[in-house]
């Protein structure tokens, strides 16, 4: 086991594209770090120069303290497992988990035992006469997470591992893969654009975007501050609200205009992010999840300087929580990043501004299963401004503490 | 997560009942009887009076006299052309041909081999592949002339004389002695069939999925290794349908060996089809041919039932 250390490194292919842009990461050893991201953003890129299969075109990347710029695959000890599986086809599940020891003229009952344990611990032992062709696709994924396993390699690589799995199976697979990372305590780097898969799985989360690392922190951090519009936009699940808002000054303390409507700040708002002072008067960009919306007959005991009225467009019964769609006349904010969100969720533009009218974006609150609001009828929205983000609209840097804080 | 299928059910066998079974109905006639026709009439009616030809002695393509086995006691025993088995070595058409098979058969799926793994690995793959292949789109003719031109003793027209000549060798009559006479022809015809080996195998080996290769690679695999225990294992099936195009091809062999030796030097190039040439169309012995045709048969039969056994196990496991 080792720590695996990215260092200034960066993929140019010969066509000029640059896939990953001088990133910095450094994944400690045990550690279980998940790179996120849109489609196209290089994470494959970074996985496979870490797996040897991609050169390297710039800076150095280490496995422990040895620089493997120039090892090849077979030297680097790690293991890999591949988004299509990649098993052997002409191998039964046995041969296939036993192929790296074998390479290795590793004891024969060594090996056995092992492959045994392995199967084990994978549920595969009836299947181990079968070839792949033979198996269901959670049984391969196990296969090929078998094949890595029984190899006690320095690092997991695994490169959305899950994504040809059904939903159901691809949530129990995923606390299995964490479980299995747990108890091993092997150094593992996860690729998904699954960003529940990187919230749930990793010890820490890389978020990635261009090529360029945007934010390395543990889930809960990326959750709570964002470094940036891109990495708020795109961790949570709806995601966040993304509106244009301005600041001002009200009854001695701060607040936000959104659309026609006022927020006022309270104290707290104001402690976390003390440089949201030096933007009174300015324009920012104003980030609510919708988890931070309630609706207001549930929360009484939120004033009224901090609801938003509007017309409920649209909701989205799941039991335990309403989604609701709610039309004010608060501007989307559209910047190349929550364009970029939108493209990677599939939408021609953000849900909510789909939504909206002409005037203005719907805000996509989540609210108590005992919510009364009905489609076309107007709602009262409580909003808990403690959990506001505030982003500078030039930048999109998140505004805390500095002025802007830079990414980490 | 515990399996529901039988231990040992063969997977992908359509249950029998769905579709309508064919099998001992008298319905399906109507549609094979076109193709029925044809194979009985090109087929079967040739093969049927080839082999009672071969009873008989024959007069050109007449049947005469029948003889009973004469023709394949003579042809086995008493003809050294066909199989000489006095002295060691054994020689004669028969024997030259399962060198043709050994030699012919082995060289190909080699050099094909070879040529197919290192073009996906050159830079220039295609005109790699180009110049591989374009020996297979020579008529068999031109390809026998090109060659006989190469093994020509005189230096100034061999190019391999010449080559020997510069090293200061003395020329060698490739094609006029015995010992070397056949490997020269054979040669000759590898070169020609090599390239269609390689196309094959290297489409093949392009089915190989790429994610498998790098698997093997971070397991540990060299360069090597990839080849013999993935790559390789992958093409079984490839090279096996390869093998038999090869050995058909080589049991029925004639042409080159008509145009670059005419079976010479005094018979020493003779193979099977060559035999049947000469004694059906140059001596009139249409019985005598016909025999050494069936022998030829024989020989095809059991390299046919291989293939079809293997497809049909096959067809199941698919
Ligand atoms: N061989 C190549 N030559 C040129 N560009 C490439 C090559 N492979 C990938 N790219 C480009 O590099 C960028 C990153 O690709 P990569 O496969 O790493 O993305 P990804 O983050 O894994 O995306 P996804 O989530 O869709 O798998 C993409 O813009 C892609 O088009
Ligand atoms: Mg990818």
């Amino acid at each position: 086991m080792a720590e695996v250390t990215f260092e200034n490194v960066s993929k140019i292919y010969p066509d000029g594209t640059r896939a990953v842009s001088s990133i910095d990461l450094e994944i400690r050893d045990g550690e279980f770090m998940v790179l996120v991201g849109p489609s196209g953003c290089g994470k494959t890129t970074a996985l496979r120069m870490v797996a040897g299969l991609e050169e390297i075109s710039e800076g150095e990347l280490k496995i422990g303290d040895r620089v493997v710029n120039n090892v090849a695959p077979r030297n680097r000890d790690i293991a890999m497992v591949f988004q299509s599986y990649a098993l052997y086809p002409h191998l039964t599940v046995y041969d296939n988990i036993a192929f790296g020891l074998r390479l290795r003229k590793m004891a024969k009952d060594e090996i056995d035992k092992r492959v045994r344990d392995a199967a084990r611990v994978l549920d595969l032992e009836p299947f181990l006469d079968r070839k792949p062709r033979a198996l269901s696709g959670g049984q391969r994924q196990r296969v090929a997470m078998g094949r890595a396993i029984v190899r006690q390699p320095q690092a997991f690589l695994m490169d959305e591992p899950l994504s040809n799995l059904d939903a159901k199976l691809r949530v129990q697979m995923r606390a299995e893969i964490s479980q299995l990372q747990d108890r091993l305590g092997t150094t593992t780097i996860y690729v998904t654009h699954d960003q529940v898969e990187a919230m749930t799985m990793g010890d820490r989360v890389a978020v990635m975007r261009k090529g360029e690392i945007q934010q390395v922190a543990s889930p809960q951090e990326l959750y709570d501050s964002p470094v940036n519009l891109f990495v708020g936009g795109f961790i949570g699940s709806p995601a966040m609200n993304l509106l244009e808002g301005k600041l001002e000054r009200a009854n001695g303390g701060m607040a936000v205009a959104i659309g026609s409507q006022k927020l006022e700040l309270g104290e707290g708002a104001l402690r976390s992010r003390p440089a949201l002072k030096s933007f009174d008067g300015r324009e920012v960009i104003v980030g609510i999840r919708p988890e931070h919306l309630e609706d207001a007959e549930l929360a009484t005991d939120v004033p009224a300087g901090r609801r938003l009225k509007g017309q409920v467009a649209l909701t989205e019964a799941l039991g335990a929580e309403l989604i609701v769609y709610v039309n004010t006349d608060a501007k989307p904010a559209v910047t190349d990043e929550v364009r970029e969100l939108a493209r990677d969720a599939g939408a021609a533009q953000p849900a909510g501004a789909a939504m909206g009218d002409a005037e203005g974006a719907a805000l996509i609150g989540r609210f108590g299963a005992r919510s009364r609001v009905r489609t076309g009828h107007t709602a009262e929205v409580a909003v808990d401004v403690d959990g506001l983000h505030f982003f500078d609209p030039s930048s999109g840097m998140g505004i805390y503490d500095g002025t802007t804080e830079e990414g980490t | 997560m515990s399996s529901t299928a039988a231990p040992g059910s063969v997977v992908g066998r359509p249950p029998g009942r769905r579709l309508p079974s064919l099998k001992g109905g008298w319905g399906a006639i109507p549609f094979v009887a076109p193709a029925l026709a044809v194979l009985l009439f090109f087929l079967v009616v040739p093969v049927v009076w080839t082999i009672a030809m071969s009873f008989n002695t024959g007069a050109g393509l007449r049947f005469r006299r029948w003889v009973g086995f004469d023709n394949f006691e003579r042809l086995l025993t008493r003809d050294g052309r066909f199989l000489d088995t006095d002295e060691w070595p054994w020689s004669g058409a028969l024997i030259n041909n399962i060198r043709w098979l050994v030699v012919y058969t082995l060289l190909c799926l080699i050099l094909g081999l070879i040529t197919a793994v290192l073009a996906t690995r050159v830079r220039y793959e295609a005109v790699f592949k180009a110049i591989i292949f374009i020996p297979l789109a020579i008529s068999g003719v031109a390809v026998a002339l090109i060659w006989r031109f190469v093994y020509s003793p005189d230096p100034s027209l061999g190019v391999l004389n010449a080559a020997i000549d510069t090293l200061g060798g003395d020329p060698v009559s490739w094609l006029g002695q015995e010992n070397t006479v056949n490997y020269a022809i054979i040669l000759a015809y590898v070169w020609a069939s090599t390239g269609f080996v390689m196309v094959v195998l290297s489409a093949a080996l392009k089915g190989i999925s790429q994610e498998v290769i790098e698997a093997a690679r971070t397991d540990g695999a060299s360069e090597w290794q990839i080849f013999r225990r993935i790559q390789f294992p992958l093409l079984s099936l490839p090279i096996a349908v390869i093998t038999v195009w090869l050995i058909i091809n080589v049991i029925k062999v004639f042409d080159i060996v008509y145009i670059m030796t005419n079976g010479g030097p005094g018979g020493a190039s003779r193979v099977i089809a060559f035999s049947y040439y000469v004694e059906t169309f140059q001596n009139g012995q249409g019985g005598y041919g016909a025999a050494v045709a069936v022998v030829m048969l024989l020989l095809i039969v059991p390299v046919m039932l291989l293939n079809i056994r293997r497809f049909r196990s096959e067809a199941i496991q698919a």
